[in-house]
């Protein structure tokens, strides 16, 4: 089985397990009791906070705990914005077509059952936004943005450099959701004036189950959970130490040679690119400069995508098409609706990661072609 | 139970399911097709050990059932989804992607018997006759029968219900598929409404003049006696046929059908049939009754029925044709002439009524 999925989630790295074995065989205190276990629990918890922030490079207390980047995503967005309104400083929000649907459907809850009015602006072909155009639908109203640092499906890098520090010189709150660029692309949470940020563990080889919402302290946001006021009286539930303690050693981990670790990814994302592009009938999705090392997306003319997709994972492939939906079943993504991707083709996105080498990308390229050339000599499995 | 059947005998198998709508989950129990039942079929591949995956097919299954089945009620006639799906989705497309994919066969759980005799293949009722589906599946080609596996057809529903329950199969349990896969809780006028809108149209009586306004004539099934809101006449008045906007009432003497013209035959015994009595089916869980064939133009049949005659033949369902528990064919029923006027000048009715079948 070659592995070729790294953007759906990464394998949990031996150090990081290790890191967190000692916080279910035996500290099992609750982080917020004061006494000793409670310390012990607490002094997990709060150095992870301290590797996710020195990774991030934000103070400490910039960091709060989630289940998840759905759950950063969700805080961020219907928190800033209930905040804002309530604070009489508007509720207009912009955002772009290719987020995530953890923020996208946020979005459209704040538009549809509170109110909000919503801007959502299109990329281009290339799978980048027009920050010109993204800075022009803003307007007096607008108290947040929301643009992904790069994107789930094809990998493109929005440009943040451009966009943060324009938004900050109108007052307005930047939310990135940084789950994918984290570790991969540089994220300038200071020079972007970014206000809040999304992270999600399993994919920088942490735990499954955590996330990270940094945000500042000069943005004020409602809570979407309330109970026991954990982490800053925003989000409150019990701390999941153990996973909390991945998360840090997870980020610390990425962030220690994230720069060599890209460099290598990028070799492989190009043998593995150019691989696939040389085959006839087979482009890249998206822009190939602004895009994250580790990411391939290609349209493969003449074959149906689930018919790719089951041919791919019989040879040992595991890649991915469109994005995963509640029946399994591969939903017409909105990322390559908004950049007019070929239809009647399939799509496949393959990210490589900390357990790539180079021989599974060389193997990959031999196994596709050969799988692609069978279904397209059988009609390409349309129906 | 399809699935563990083939295993247990050694196949290498792979489980699919089909996503052909959209339904959301917690949907009354259709018993396939629902995300609930995707969850269920993947459990069942989990114990099974085998790789599942979801195909979505709800746009080929849209346009070419869905849109067809709304059609046709728009037409007056009365189709049979189950033919279309398997006709235009299962037995071709899917067939033929799992073909291209490498795999030798498709299987499914229809309750069928498949056997290789005299050189071809024989598609026979299944042993649990209760719930055969031969009828929906006359249009199977040899070629395609050469390729596709029902092994449930062996085995009464009981037996598999007992075995899938010792496997630890969820499926024990689960209620048999049944009604029309895309369609809520059964409700057809509710699905139609707001696809059809009003088209208000005529009921007429057997003197051949309106007795009654309708709202539309897709609410309308031939045979169908209740509802009709002609409470208070003498005799109860079945509808007999549905022409246009026009929905035409009688006597449960006059639902007595002597001949049907079938359309678009397919032979699933590979051709035609030396014999020309047969024993002719005109509904999914109706009695075959003895009947005799004669070719009626290209790929065109007229069947007569012998003995008993059937009541209540509605233009748009299969005409399936059996000798003993081999189903040999079908076709599309297009138009079924009343036993009454046969008796007078079978020809010119039926000539005529040829006319009208073709010009739709």
């Amino acid at each position: 089985m070659i592995y070729l999925d790294h953007a759906a989630t990464t394998p949990l790295a031996p150090d990081v397990l290790a890191a967190m074995l000692p916080f279910m065989e035996h500290d099992h205190g609750n982080p917020s009791s004061v006494h000793r276990a409670g310390r012990v629990a607490r002094e997990g918890v709060e150095r992870a906070r301290e590797q996710v922030a020195a990774a991030l490079d934000v103070p400490p207390l910039d960091v709060l705990f989630t289940s998840g980047g759905t759950e950063a995503d969700n805080q961020a967005l219907k928190g800033i914005a209930w905040a804002a309104r309530a604070a009489g400083r508007g509720a207009h929000i912009v955002t772009t077509a290719i987020e995530h649907h953890a923020v996208l459907d946020s979005v459209a809850w704040l538009r549809a059952a509170q109110g909000f009015d919503v801007t959502v602006v299109p990329v281009g072909a290339d799978g980048v936004v027009d920050p010109q155009r993204l800075l022009d639908s803003v307007t007096d109203d607008t108290v947040l943005v929301s643009v992904m640092a790069a994107n789930n499906e094809v990998g493109t890098i929005q440009p943040l450099d451009v966009i943060g520090p324009a938004l900050a010189a109108r007052g307005v709150c930047l939310h990135t959701d940084a789950v994918q660029a984290f570790g991969r692309a540089p994220l300038l949470l200071d020079e972007w004036q970014v206000g809040a940020l999304s992270l999600s563990a399993h994919k920088f080889n942490g735990p499954k189950g955590v996330g990270v919402l940094a945000l500042r302290r000069t943005v004020p946001a409602t809570p979407v959970l309330h109970g026991g006021g954990q982490e800053r009286g925003v989000r409150s539930g019990t701390l999941n130490t153990p996973g909390i303690v991945g998360c840090g050693a997870a980020a610390e981990l990425t962030a220690r040679g994230a720069a060599a670790e890209a460099a290598r990814l990028r070799t492989l994302r190009d043998t593995l690119s150019d691989g696939l592009c040389a085959i006839d009938g087979v482009e890249l999705n998206g822009s190939s400069t602004a895009r994250l090392p580790h990411n391939v997306h290609v349209a493969v003319q003449g074959c149906d995508g689930d018919a790719l997709m089951t041919a791919l994972d019989t040879v040992g492939v595991c890649a991915s098409t469109g994005s995963a939906c509640q029946s399994g079943a591969a939903a017409p993504s909105h990322v390559l609706a908004a950049i007019g991707a070929a239809p009647d083709c399939a799509h496949v996105r393959l990210t490589c990661g900390r357990t790539t080498t180079a021989d599974d990308v060389d193997r990959a390229v031999a196994l596709i072609a050969e799988a692609v050339k069978r279904l397209r000599d059988a009609g390409g499995g349309y129906v | 139970m399809a699935a563990a059947l083939l295993v247990e005998r050694g196949d290498d198998v792979t489980g699919v399911h089909l996503k052909m709508a959209d339904t959301p989950s917690g949907l009354p129990g259709k018993g396939c097709c629902t995300l609930d039942d995707a969850r269920d079929a993947r459990r069942v591949a989990d114990l099974l050990g085998i790789p599942y995956y979801v195909w979505d097919l709800s746009e080929a299954f849209r346009s070419r059932v869905v849109d067809d089945f709304v059609r046709e009620y728009a037409a007056g006639r009365t189709p049979n989804p189950c033919v279309r799906c398997n006709e235009r989705v299962k037995y071709t497309a899917l067939l033929q992607r799992a073909r291209a994919m490498g795999f030798d066969a498709l299987a499914t759980g229809h309750h069928v018997r498949l056997r290789h005799r005299d050189g071809r293949w024989r598609m026979s009722r299944a042993t649990d006759r209760s719930k055969d589906q031969t009828y929906v599946l006359y249009m199977a080609t040899q070629a395609q029968l050469a390729h596709t596996r029902w092994p449930v057809g062996e085995h009464t529903k009981p037996a598999l219900r007992a075995m899938a329950a010792e496997r630890g199969l969820i499926t024990a349990r689960k209620p048999d598929s049944h009604d029309i896969c895309f369609i809520p809780a059964g409700d057809l006028a509710g699905y139609l409404g707001p696809r059809l809108g009003r088209r208000p149209g005529s009921v007429i009586g057997p003197d051949g003049t309106e007795i009654a306004r309708h709202d539309g004539a897709y609410q309308f099934t031939v045979g169908q006696r209740r509802g009709l809101g002609l409470a208070g006449n003498t005799q109860p008045l079945y509808v007999t046929a549905i022409t246009g906007d026009d929905v035409h009432v009688g006597p449960r003497s006059a639902l007595e059908t002597a001949e049907i013209l079938a359309t678009d035959v397919r032979w699933v015994a590979g051709e035609p049939p030396q014999t020309r009595s047969l024993a002719a089916q005109v509904r999914y869980r109706g009695h075959p009754l003895a009947a005799v064939w004669a070719p009626a133009g290209h790929r065109n049949l007229r069947i007569c029925f012998a003995d008993e005659r059937p009541d209540g033949v509605a233009a748009g369902q299969a005409v399936v044709l059996y000798d003993g528990d081999e189903c040999l064919g079908g076709g599309t029923i297009a138009d079924a002439t009343p036993a009454r006027t046969t008796a007078d000048s079978s020809d010119a009715v039926y000539a005529a009524r040829t006319v009208r079948a073709d010009r739709r």
